[in-house]
Parts: structure tokens; C-alpha cells; sequence
């Protein structure tokens, strides 16, 4: 699926009703629906209001006179807002190793899974690590993926140290020459400071593995998710160095739109977007694609 | 979870108790206000703008910018408001009047279907039911591994359905129940998309075949505003009784799922407070108002203790406290008791008027590690320097420190922190025997 049809599902309904017009001249009206569209899309009130502020100023002032105008003006400030660099960190190392974490429920398996495949669709050899020994079956499911994408997997005994599995996997990629690992870990709310205390462990333990590894800690958000997202990446950044962010579920009807703040506050860049059940469902960032989902281009 | 919703909310009232009269600009601030704090908590847009428009009408109405005690009027409405979106009591789970009982679980995918399946077993047992669970999860790849794990650890059989007959195998499943003894039959489904119509027939099916007693779905308390509209589509095809509200545990402020309930009136019926598969809990609407307005939910706390804290260890240590016989070992016993309840943060904001103190304490993680450390120096005293707290002198302190992996700061803090203590507990023992000392009321005497 592509990234347009997949987050064109996330338009209709009430934002279609906003954008079949842009030619119309600008009201007051048209501003307090742009207003509930970004504010129902998760985006921070922290920053619709300042942002909608400045638009009726514009508009106060006769400066800005269409819908088009407004739009465009709108859309500019969220794709920048977002806009960042999607390459994957550590491209020439060997092996890259890639973490991949996030709160319960988020999609991590499913990511690392579809991560896997994409590079090795690009000529890769990756290696997966199940290091989530904590749920129920975790192995078990990343292991189902691994033979779906035909990617091999290392994995550890159930409630067993997951730094270990990390390392064993560094170790075993190095003798079996796959350039990357891709490491997933169990789920975690970000205020269980024990749990963090061991994504830290797994952080240094994958340091010790191979120097300066790992090279991308890619922190999988539910784009579903509201507000709390943010404190997640905040509380993420800082326990492991959170160097990507992967917005997941996108193919609902939610919009991610709590990445604006998270963006805007930690300059973490949006690398990867997941939408679909698919191993092919995982797609680099498309700031613009991201927006327009948000905000459709006027007919 | 839903502390920063009452912080934020608890400010804007102290401005406007502040006043001496609340001015139309005032009212009109507070409102303002309490948007976005509501916002800020992920309540749904449309259930904020229905709440400000009822608090500005009542306001205007109660005529409140004419009285002097117009400030806590406003603070009133706002709170009735609040308790009236999230709804009054309690509502019981529903129970088949001939078994057996069946629970079928909904939700988007990653929501915490199959973890909150367990623990429903989990509390079911509690209640001396016998519950068996489903596993009628065929697409998740593992799903089922995952049900049958929880279930072995919890000793609750599970049995799996045919991925080519899921309602049929559901139904089937369920109504053979009693016959091997089970009166409760919880369903885990697979999650899907409100919007994947091949899917939501699927589980109408199950529903439709099954004829629950109980169909519950299950919302992420860090859900945005688009859990309204999916939880409305979910409902437009299922006959929803209730709402589970998963990992309420985080900082989480929970508006959405909140609003949920508002918008399609499905009452929050069960809340998940943890990984562990003991961490569920009645939900109590009206003890949550309490709480996200800073008042405490002292209910809650009186629970959890009677739960987890064995009752004569706790008037034994009591007693010691108030008479300053009490000792590190007393002191290390009651920091597992109140572990065991909960972080200490959540413990204190229960407690009505301690909301703002449990804000000065080190927050989640750091509260944590400050109490490993507390234990760790603990366990690093002798038997008799637990019991005699006096006999800690300076070799002694460098040793502990060195045994603790802290630093005789450390040790010298704690030592003295514990003396300040028992010297306060001895005053309050001696005013609680001259009766000076009031009870708290509601609280239940140690």
C-alpha cells in the first residue's frame, strides 16, 4: 500500500467537509474549523493555539484573504515542523545495530519485522533479535515474522536477560557477516523507572558489543496515541538516546498529530511511518504526504 | 494518571478563589483554561466544548459574577460537570442467570486485549468463579501462544479456536463450558481496524454466535482524540456493555477514554493498573472525579491497603511508632507493605489535601530508586544495629556505605531522617493518648 492511499483513509468525513473549497475567501468560520481539525488530529493545543493565533492576525489584518492562502501558510509551518533527515543511522557500520522500543501496545514487533524486510529488499543481510524475553509469546511472535520475511532471528529463554540477547546477537551477526542487527525490545511505560533502568542496561550492554553501537534507537509511537506521547519521548530520549521516531497504525482513522510537539520539542525526526498489516507496510517518512493526510490539498 | 489534569485544573482555581469577585473576564479566563487543560488530558474536542458551553451556561446562570462566594460556585460546577461526563457509580460486570457468563474483548490492535483477558480470569478466580479463556485471536501471529502462556502461568485453561470457524468455534466452545466445570468464558479477539469491514464482521459474528453477557472493549488510556470515533464505530456494529481503560498505570492523562464514555454512553467498567496479571481493578467513576479534581480518593487507598498490608503487622508497627520503639527493621517491613500498594507518589495523591505534597516528592522512576537506596542501606545494617539504631557510629557508617554502594551522606541522612521520625511519631503518640489528636475521618483507626 502506498503511503497516499494509505493515509488518504485518514481523510473524508469531517476534513473532507473543510477542504473542497479553496478558492473561497477566508472567514472566521473556515479558522475555527482549521482549528478543531488540527486539534482532532492529536496536534498539541500548545502549538494550535499560538499557530491560530498568528492566522487570525493575518486575517485581522487583510493579509491573508483565501482558504488557499491559509492552507498553503499552514501546511508549510507542519511539513518544516517535521521535516528532517530519514536515512538510517550507521550506514556503514558493521554490523549497524538498530533498538527498537516504545510503550506496550505500540507496534514494535510488527516494525522490527517490517524493518527487516525492507533492508533486506535493499540488499541488506539483517539479523533480528528478540529481545522482548518478558511478554508472553513475544519470541515466539517476532520468530513467526522472521519466517514470514525469511530474516534469521536470535532469541533468548523466556524472562531472560535481554541485554545478553542484544549482545549475543552483535556477536552472531559478526560471525555470520549480516550487516545489520535489529534488536526488539519488551514494551515499557516510561514511568516504570525499573524497566527503563534495564533499557539503559541494554543501551550500554549493546555499547560494549561493538563501540558506539547501537546507531539507531528508533522509538515506535501508536499514532493513535494522544497527548502522552510526548512524555513518552521525553522520558525514551532520555534513558536511551532515542534517535528516531516510527509512527505506527496509520492506516485508521488517527493522524499522528502528536509528533508536531515531539518534533518540535526534542528535534527527534520522524523516520519511518507504519501503514498496514503487511510486511511491506512500513514506509519512510513523506513530510508532506504526512501533512496532507492532515490537511488535504484543496480541490 | 490523571495528575496533570487536576494540577492543571487545581491552579486555575486557586487564581479564582483568589478574587474577591468573579468578574465576567475571570469566568471567561477560567474557561479558557479549563479547555485546555481538558485538551491537554486528550479529552475529545467535542465532549470539551459541550462542558465549557454547560459550565459558562450554569455559571451565568447561578448568577455567580453578583455573589461573593462566587469563585467556589464556579469551582462546583465544574466539578459536577466533570463527574457527569465520566458517569456515577460503579456498574457491576454482568452475570449469566444460568452459566455460563460470557465476556467477549474488543479493541484496536496493541490496546491490550489478550493481557486484560488474563487478568479478568485472574480477578474472576478471585471472586470463586471458574472462568476458562478463548483464544480466538487467528491473525495476530502468536496471539494464541500468548493467551495459553498467561493461562498456564495463572493455572486458567484456554482453549484455541479453528482460524476457518471463529464464531462457530467461539460459540461452541462457550456452551460446553459448564459441562467441564466453567461458568465464566472470557473471549480474546483479535485486534482490528473500526474501519476494516471484513474484520468487524468478523467479530460481529462472535457476538452475534456467542450471545455475551458482556461485550467490552478495550481502550489504551493513552489514546487521542480519534479513540471517540473508533470506540463509535465499534459500537455501531457491536453491542458494547462496557469499557476497559488499559494501562492506566503511565502519566497517561486518560481524557479520551473518558470521553468514550461520555459520547457513546458505555460505562468504564474495569481499569488496568499493571503488567502484572493481578493489576486490575473496578472502575469507580466517581472516586476518579474526586481525584482529577485534587480531593483525593481515600477509598481507593483504604482498598489497596486492606489488600496488601497484613493487618496486625500494621497495628503492631503502629503501636511502636507512637510509643518510638520503632526500628529500622519495622521501617524496612513497612517500605515492602507500601510497595506492594503502589507507587508512593500514587498512595499520597489519594490521601485528600496530599496531592500537591505527593507533587514535591522525586517523581516515578527517581522515587523508586531513592527507595532502593533507603533498602539498600537498610540492608546493609547488622541485625543489631536495625534494632538500636544508636549504635551506628562513624566506622559503622562507613562500612554500611561501602556494603550499600552509597556514601556515608547517604547513611547519615537516612539515620537522621529516622530519628527526626521517631522523635515526631513519640510526640503524636503522647497526643494521641491525651486525645488531642484528631482522627482523620473516613480513615479506619490502625
Amino acid at each position: 500500500m502506498s503511503i497516499d492511499q494509505a493515509l488518504a483513509k485518514t481523510r473524508g468525513g469531517f476534513f473532507g467537509r473543510l477542504f473542497g473549497r479553496g478558492e473561497e475567501k477566508l472567514t472566521a468560520e473556515w479558522l475555527d474549523l482549521l482549528e478543531e481539525a488540527l486539534l482532532r488530529a492529536d496536534l498539541s493545543v500548545s502549538l494550535v493555539d499560538p499557530l491560530m493565533a498568528q492566522l487570525r492576525d493575518l486575517f485581522t489584518t487583510g493579509e491573508v484573504k483565501s482558504v488557499e492562502k491559509a492552507l498553503a501558510a499552514v501546511r508549510e509551518t507542519l511539513v518544516a515542523a517535521v521535516a528532517g533527515d530519514v536515512r538510517l543511522r550507521g550506514e556503514g557500520e558493521r554490523p549497524r545495530v538498530i533498538l527498537v522500543v516504545g510503550v506496550n501496545g505500540s507496534g514494535k514487533t510488527t516494525t522490527a519485522a517490517k524493518l527487516a524486510k525492507r533492508l533486506k529488499d535493499s540488499g541488506e543481510r539483517p539479523l533480528l533479535a528478540a529481545a522482548d524475553t518478558f511478554r508472553a509469546a513475544a519470541t515466539l511472535q517476532l520468530e513467526r515474522w522472521a519466517e514470514r520475511v525469511d530474516v534469521p532471528v536470535v532469541s533468548g529463554k523466556p524472562d531472560g536477560d535481554p541485554a545478553a540477547v542484544v549482545f549475543d546477537a552483535v556477536n552472531a551477526a559478526n560471525a555470520r557477516g549480516n550487516t545489520t542487527v535489529i534488536a526488539d525490545t519488551a514494551g515499557r511505560l516510561h514511568t516504570k523507572g525499573q524497566l527503563m533502568d534495564e533499557l539503559g542496561k541494554i543501551v550500554r550492554v549493546t555499547g560494549r558489543a561493538r563501540a558506539g553501537a547501537p546507531d539507531e534507537v528508533l522509538l515506535v509511537l501508536d499514532g493513535t496515541a494522544g497527548q502522552n506521547a510526548i512524555q513518552q519521548a521525553r522520558q525514551f530520549t532520555a534513558t536511551a538516546a532515542v534517535t528516531g521516531l516510527v509512527v505506527t497504525k496509520l492506516d485508521g482513522t488517527a493522524k499522528g498529530g502528536a509528533v508536531f510537539a515531539i518534533a518540535h520539542e526534542l528535534k527527534l525526526p520522524v523516520k519511518l511511518l507504519g501503514v498496514g498489516e503487511k510486511a511491506d507496510d512500513l514506509v519512510p517518512m513523506d513530510p508532506t504526504a504526512f501533512v496532507n493526510a492532515l490537511l488535504p490539498m484543496p480541490r | 494518571m490523571f495528575e496533570q489534569l487536576s494540577d492543571r485544573l487545581a491552579g486555575t482555581f486557586e487564581r479564582l478563589r483568589g478574587r474577591p469577585r468573579v468578574t465576567e473576564a475571570d469566568l471567561e479566563e477560567a474557561l479558557r483554561d479549563v479547555r485546555v487543560a481538558l485538551l491537554e488530558a486528550d479529552v475529545n474536542l467535542k465532549v470539551v466544548r459541550q462542558l465549557v458551553a454547560t459550565v459558562r451556561e450554569r455559571a451565568l446562570g447561578e448568577r455567580v459574577l453578583e455573589s461573593i462566594t462566587g469563585a467556589q460556585q464556579v469551582v462546583k460546577i465544574v466539578h459536577d460537570a466533570i463527574v457527569e461526563m465520566l458517569g456515577g457509580a460503579a456498574t457491576p460486570l454482568a452475570r449469566a442467570e444460568r452459566p455460563p457468563t460470557v465476556i467477549v474483548l474488543a479493541g484496536l490492535q496493541g490496546s491490550g486485549k489478550t493481557t486484560t483477558a488474563a487478568k479478568l480470569a485472574n480477578l474472576m478466580r478471585k471472586q470463586g468463579r471458574h472462568p476458562l479463556l478463548i483464544a480466538a485471536d487467528v491473525h495476530r501471529p502468536a496471539a494464541i501462544d500468548q493467551l495459553v502462556t498467561l493461562g498456564k502461568q495463572l493455572g486458567v485453561p484456554v482453549r484455541a479456536v479453528d482460524p476457518g470457524r471463529v464464531a462457530g468455534d467461539v460459540a461452541m466452545l462457550a456452551s460446553g463450558a459448564p459441562a467441564d466445570g466453567q461458568d465464566t468464558v472470557i473471549v480474546d479477539t483479535a485486534g482490528r481496524l473500526h474501519i476494516d469491514e471484513a474484520m468487524m464482521a468478523e467479530i460481529a459474528e462472535v457476538v452475534a454466535a456467542s450471545k455475551p453477557q458482556e461485550v467490552l472493549l478495550v481502550v489504551d488510556a493513552m489514546a487521542g482524540q480519534d479513540a471517540v470515533d473508533s470506540a463509535t464505530a465499534f459500537h455501531a456494529r457491536l453491542p458494547l456493555t462496557g469499557l476497559v481503560l488499559a494501562k492506566a498505570d503511565g502519566d497517561a492523562r486518560g481524557g479520551a477514554s473518558l470521553s468514550v464514555r461520555a459520547v457513546t454512553g458505555v460505562p468504564v467498567k474495569l481499569i488496568g493498573t499493571g503488567e502484572k496479571l493481578d493489576a486490575i481493578e473496578i472502575f469507580h467513576p466517581d472516586r476518579l472525579a474526586q481525584r482529577i479534581l485534587g480531593m483525593g480518593d481515600i477509598l481507593t487507598l483504604v482498598e489497596r491497603a486492606q489488600e496488601h498490608v497484613d493487618q496486625k503487622t500494621a497495628e503492631e508497627q503502629a503501636r511502636k511508632l507512637l510509643e518510638a520503639q520503632f526500628t529500622f527493621d519495622d521501617f524496612y517491613a513497612q517500605l515492602q507493605q507500601v510497595k506492594k500498594m503502589g507507587p508512593l507518589g500514587d498512595l499520597l495523591k489519594m490521601i485528600p489535601g496530599l496531592g500537591q505534597v505527593a507533587k514535591q516528592l522525586p517523581e516515578g522512576p527517581e522515587a523508586e530508586r531513592e527507595m532502593r537506596k533507603v533498602e539498600a542501606i537498610i540492608s546493609s545494617m547488622t541485625k543489631a544495629e536495625r534494632a538500636d539504631p544508636s549504635l551506628i557510629n562513624g566506622s559503622r557508617r562507613r562500612r554500611i556505605a561501602a556494603g550499600s554502594g552509597t556514601t556515608v551522606a547517604d547513611v547519615n541522612q537516612l539515620t537522621k531522617q529516622f530519628g527526626e521520625m521517631r522523635k515526631l511519631m513519640k510526640q503524636m503518640g503522647s497526643l494521641a493518648k491525651s486525645g488531642r489528636l484528631p482522627r482523620l475521618p473516613g480513615v479506619p483507626r490502625m
